[in-house]
């Protein structure tokens, strides 16, 4: 009953989260770039629900936009992280041998490092910007996805239906598309729920250092930023983001909870 | 039990290779140029090469990575650009710091943790149970570069009970504690209720209750220390993490630790430091892996090597 509850209080955070990223531009009252330096700071009123940043730019229509920088980077990281993931783990669990073992140890030493770390070293290097953070948390994302994936298909490898179905000709790419991929999807897609939470917290940690979105790009991380510094005299700039942030993870969490719940019952049926 | 250790200990060493490899490629292999990064591209090429050369950057690749790999085993991590003095002794002056409030966070977590993990599994499905959820709900969403300003707002600025940022006394490590051990606070009041609850219907638990010990002590002297174990693992793992997490939260309270030291290198675009930095926190991270491995195996005699 709870996680019925849990479950369908996260979609309904995903849905409200996608439909506002989605249809930003009639949801926002004003252009989250408009500056207006006669009101900077404004606590929030009638217009401007949630006040006006240092630039006197409307704080409710830069959250609204904040959140695509949210769902794109989460989005696009989450999916090249789970494509490398398949790759990489449908060879190691398919072939086994050599290919696995040279596989694994490299995802072992990636998985060594505290991931944050690293994408904050990448992306110090390569410069600051949303494309690197992108390409700096799906190259470091991606071997928790292979891990799954191989552990899955060596199970599936001894399954009578793809004994059958290499018996009949399939080629390793026909077999584990058609035949292993859609038994190995309910824990990918449960995976990528909580990758696509932690994603979004570290695109807001990288923006938050300086090293994400730059301005005048609203993005919740950087925004926080932003807020630091009027930490005294508005903090209503730090307020706002970060709830918006937590109600996303929170959302993220919650689907991926009940969605593991359903499937571990599933399971034990 | 030497064998998993030896095991262990070879098994660690490619590891930390790869890691050292892994930080120098990324330092050196990434495309841009760091001396013109670091100069402004209106720098005299006079000046650019001076620099290449200072920093060795005018050496083929390989011998870069050999001369890093030597310095490395003499614990020489080169010099910093810009402050006057070795990337070795700038780190071993802010490891203190760091150390002590990754101490703090993680004090903070198991306290935290224990006290809200086991009333909630004494007291299943009551309020105190749905409070630790809902607590552990939030902890997790909560990122820290947002925890730390609020709770910066509230208890320094509106109730001006502790100090805003930098470290002196035990008042200054409290928000910063907080901040970074909330995500592991939450994390382990989930483990420790449900570690008790796996425990509680345990037969030996039945067999101390028959004995007509207190609830008191069934609780926390048979039923807590069995459920430990998951709690040591999760506890070791976290640690390593707290670790990195430390590099945004002393950033927000200008904690004087390696964190900080890092984000300043790149600021600055200190490349020596900047490496010398990650790869410290990476090593850190790595060794309190591998302790967490061996404690794991001296708490739980019944966890043998397979031979």
């Amino acid at each position: 009953m709870n996680g019925k509850v849990f479950l369908f209080a996260g979609v309904a955070i995903l849905l409200v989260l996608l439909a506002t990223a989605g249809l930003a531009p009639w949801i926002a009252p004003y252009d989250p770039t408009q500056q207006n330096l006669e009101n900077d700071l404004a606590t929030p009123s009638r217009g401007h629900p949630l006040g006006t940043d240092k630039l006197g730019r409307d704080m409710l229509s830069r959250v609204v936009y904040g959140s695509r920088i949210s769902v794109l980077v989460g989005t696009s990281t989450v999916t090249i992280a789970v494509l490398i993931g398949l790759l990489v783990g449908s060879l190691s669990g398919y072939f086994g041998g050599w290919v696995d073992h040279l596989l694994m140890r490299l995802v072992d030493i990636l998985m060594a490092f505290p991931g944050i770390l690293l994408a904050i070293a990448f992306t110090a290097v390569l410069g600051p910007g949303l494309d690197h953070v992108v390409l700096a948390l799906s190259l470091l994302g991606w071997t928790g996805y292979a891990r799954l994936v191989r552990g899955e298909i060596m199970a599936l490898r001894e399954r009578d239906f793809v004994h059958a179905a290499q018996a009949l000709g399939g080629s390793p790419a026909r077999v584990i598309a058609l035949h292993m991929l859609p038994n190995l999807l309910p824990p990918l897609v449960i995976q990528a729920t909580f990758g696509m939470a932690a994603a979004i917290i570290a695109e807001g940690s990288l923006s938050f250092l300086g090293l994400g979105a730059q301005p005048p790009t609203p993005s919740w991380g950087s925004m926080l930023n932003e807020g630091r510094q009027f930490i005294l005299v508005a903090p209503h700039l730090t307020a706002f983001p970060g709830l918006a942030i937590m109600v996303a993870i929170l959302g993220l969490n919650l689907v991926g909870d009940g969605l593991r719940d359903r499937l571990e019952k599933k399971g034990q049926r | 039990m030497r064998r998993f250790f030896l095991h262990r200990l070879l098994l660690f060493l490619p590891t930390l290779l790869g890691a050292v490899t892994l930080v120098f490629a990324l330092i050196h292999v990434v495309p841009g140029d760091p001396v013109e990064a670091m100069l402004g591209e209106t720098a005299s090429n006079a000046d650019k090469e001076t620099l290449r050369r200072e920093l060795g950057l005018d050496q083929p690749l390989s011998r870069q990575y050999l001369h890093f790999l030597a310095g490395l085993a003499q614990g020489d991590l080169g010099r910093s650009l810009y402050r006057q003095s070795a990337v070795m002794e700038l780190i071993s002056k802010r490891l203190p710091a760091t150390l002590e409030l990754s101490l703090a966070a993680l004090g903070v977590a198991i306290a935290l943790a224990f006290v809200l993990g086991i009333a909630a599994a004494a007291r299943r499905d009551s309020w105190v149970d749905r409070l630790s959820l809902l607590f552990s709900m939030l902890g997790l969403a909560m990122p820290n570069f947002w925890l730390g300003p609020l709770l910066m707002i509230v208890f320094s600025i509106e109730l001006g009970w502790l100090p805003v940022s930098g470290r002196g006394g035990p008042a200054h490590l409290v928000l910063p504690a907080l901040t970074l051990g909330m995500a592991m606070a939450a994390i382990l009041t989930r483990m420790v209720r449900s570690g008790l609850l796996e425990t509680i219907h345990e037969d030996y638990i039945r067999t101390a209750r028959a004995k007509g010990l207190s609830e008191r002590s069934v609780w926390l002297k048979h039923a807590l220390r069995n459920s430990l174990l998951s709690v040591i693992t999760v506890i070791g793992l976290q640690f390593g993490s707290l670790l990195a997490g430390s590099i945004i939260t002393e950033s927000i309270f200008s904690w004087p630790g390696l964190g900080r030291l890092t984000i300043e290198a790149i600021q600055t675009r200190d490349y020596p430091l900047v490496q010398g930095c990650v790869l410290a926190i990476a090593v850190s991270y790595l060794l309190v892996n591998l302790m967490t491995d061996f404690l794991y195996r001296l708490v739980d005699p019944r966890i043998r090597y397979e031979r």
